[in-house]
């Protein structure tokens, strides 16, 4: 199928900007992974669940409804169940490859003069003894099931890691009925209040999380830390320590806290790899970008968690900003990005800064991974076999993957990069994957079937 | 308080699958890995090299921990795939090519 614009990801930024591109005469084509629009943040109960109420699973609903109604109202041309695998320049624009629905093995192309990539992000975790254990799962993963498929891991949980989306993730869990047992941040007060100024406007939002907790009497452990979780074949409790200003564990403190369940997370890495296969520069791990979201790629944008992880209200601002230029770009027009969309994401992205170095995890915490702790899940590589590399002279996560598969499974280094990366002392680095998931053989031998056998 | 009551749903009757030759309640629009969750199973694979048990981890596609052989295919991602009336779940050992050759 042809369009003028191919929004790839329906989360807050995709969808901004495809209303905004299509409010201004664009032809647009949103395309996203999910049953329906809404991304991770606005993931929505599945229909066959018949939720009547599924404003109690989120926050921020009526922004939710007016994207929701903005998109009833616009032509925007919605693709759900299409996973796109890769983007490609082609002489005439761009090709959109995806994979379509569960089964994901017909492929479907989307033909576009511009893409917009708002591929959003998916959860960093660091690795600690135990985190294999099936009832361990990231923060996100939890609040995924529980809003996309209305489940709960377990009766008990623990919520733990660092940053601001333990607080959601705790208090949902507590509303859906699961005793959680306790909340483990282990970024101190103090560090959050160093930055006051610029987290003034979220303190609203933290007041009412603070309250929730309260209500559910959800115990908040501030400087603390999972050392370890327990259990054989499944978790059974997790042991908690305090932190020393330096972020090491302070002897002495450890105890244990039972629980079938332990939400665990520590930030947000974006999802950069369309970005990459199309050839767009990164900034870091985030892809770069100019002040109009343009990538320094001609005719692609991108905008919310891929080019810097910030939130929705965030990401909100960059897919209407994005969606002006592109627009602007296809019509031979002005952008005109609503000014209130330009100070929100100069404030936003100020307070974002603000809390990824409030939440940063503990400096120490390479430390605390054990020899035989799995680092890898997908190739199950230990941190042991990892220092050895190292010790053998692997200096960054490409070495330490060829000597030892870490990254080199299912996920392709996308759970275990950043820890890789810590052990190896070395800035975590681009995963530079060709395809941004699994695509079946045949349809790659189907792609170009007039080259032939060489 | 439970999920289904926290978003106050009315889902569709529920039906029946098996996990393992065992009959598990589902309902529709569930994915495979919320029903298993829902039925208090939370791991279904057996890691390739240490034979170790995992389920759900990332919940989003990401991870593929998760991996699940249903109706006879393996490497199926739990929090993807929408279970269906009938289906047969079955526990993945390592890659899950052995049961599918058998299955076959």
């Amino acid at each position: 199928m042809r369009t003028d614009l191919a929004v790839v990801g329906a989360g807050p930024a995709g969808l901004a900007a495809a209303l905004a591109a299509c409010a201004r005469g664009v032809r647009v084509t949103l395309v996203d992974a999910a049953a329906q629009p809404g991304g991770q943040y606005y993931r929505q109960p599945a229909a066959g669940l018949g939720a009547a109420r599924p404003e109690a699973l989120h926050h921020r609903w009526r922004t939710w409804k007016r994207l929701r109604d903005g998109l009833a109202a616009h032509a925007v041309h919605v693709l759900t169940d299409h996973h796109v695998w890769s983007a490609e320049r082609t002489p005439d624009g761009f090709t959109v490859h995806a994979l379509l629905g569960p089964e994901q093995d017909q492929p479907v192309e989307v033909r576009a003069r511009a893409v917009l990539l708002a591929t959003g992000g998916y959860e960093k975790v660091l690795p600690f003894p135990g985190w294999t254990l099936p009832g361990v799962v990231t923060a996100g993963g939890a609040q995924a099931m529980l809003k996309g498929g209305l489940a709960v891991p377990g009766r008990r949980a623990v919520v733990a890691g660092t940053g601001p989306l333990l607080l959601p993730v705790a208090t949902g869990l507590a509303a859906a009925g699961v005793e959680v047992a306790a909340l483990v941040e282990s970024a101190g007060p103090g560090r959050l209040a160093r930055h006051g100024r610029a987290l003034a406007g979220k303190l609203p939002e933290g007041a009412g999380y603070a309250a929730r907790l309260l209500r559910h009497r959800v115990p908040v452990l501030t400087r603390h830390t999972v050392v370890r979780a327990h259990g054989d074949d499944r978790l059974t409790g997790v042991t908690v320590a305090s932190l020393d200003a330096e972020g090491r564990v302070r002897p002495g403190t450890e105890r244990h806290l039972d629980c079938d369940a332990l939400a665990v997370g520590h930030g947000m890495l974006p999802h950069t790899d369309l970005a990459e296969s199309l050839g767009c520069r990164l900034d870091g791990l985030t892809v770069a970008i100019d002040p109009e979201q343009r990538t320094d790629v001609p005719g692609v944008w991108a905008a919310g968690e891929a080019t810097g992880v910030g939130g929705a209200d965030l990401a909100l601002a960059e897919g209407h900003i994005a969606g002006c230029s592109a627009a602007a770009h296809l019509r031979g027009t002005a952008p005109g990005p609503a000014p209130a969309a330009l100070k929100a994401r100069a404030k936003l992205r100020r307070s974002a800064a603000a809390l990824d170095s409030a939440y940063a995890p503990p400096a120490h915490w390479p430390e605390q991974i054990t020899d035989d702790t799995v680092v890898c899940r997908c190739e199950e590589v230990t941190a042991g076999a990892v220092r050895e590399a190292l010790d053998l002279g692997a200096g960054d996560e490409r070495t330490v993957k060829l000597l030892t598969r870490a990254g080199m499974g299912w996920c392709q280094g996308r759970m275990c990069g950043t820890a890789v990366a810590g052990l190896a002392g070395c800035p975590p680095a681009p995963g530079k994957r060709p395809f941004a998931r699994p695509v079946p053989l045949g349809v790659l031998a189907r792609q170009h079937p007039q080259e032939g056998p060489s | 308080m439970n999920p289904l009551e926290l978003a106050g749903a009315r889902p569709g009757p529920a039906f029946t699958v098996t996990f393992d030759g065992r009959p598990v309640e589902a309902l529709p629009g569930q994915t495979v890995a919320a029903a298993l969750w829902a039925a208090g199973v939370t791991s279904w694979r057996s890691t390739r090299s240490q034979g170790r048990p995992r389920g759900v981890f990332c919940g989003i596609g990401v991870c593929f921990d998760c991996l699940v052989t249903v109706n006879g295919l393996p490497n199926r991602r739990a929090c993807l795939v929408p279970v269906r009336p009938g289906d047969v779940i079955a526990t993945q050992d390592g890659t899950g090519q052995e049961e599918a050759c058998h299955a076959d």
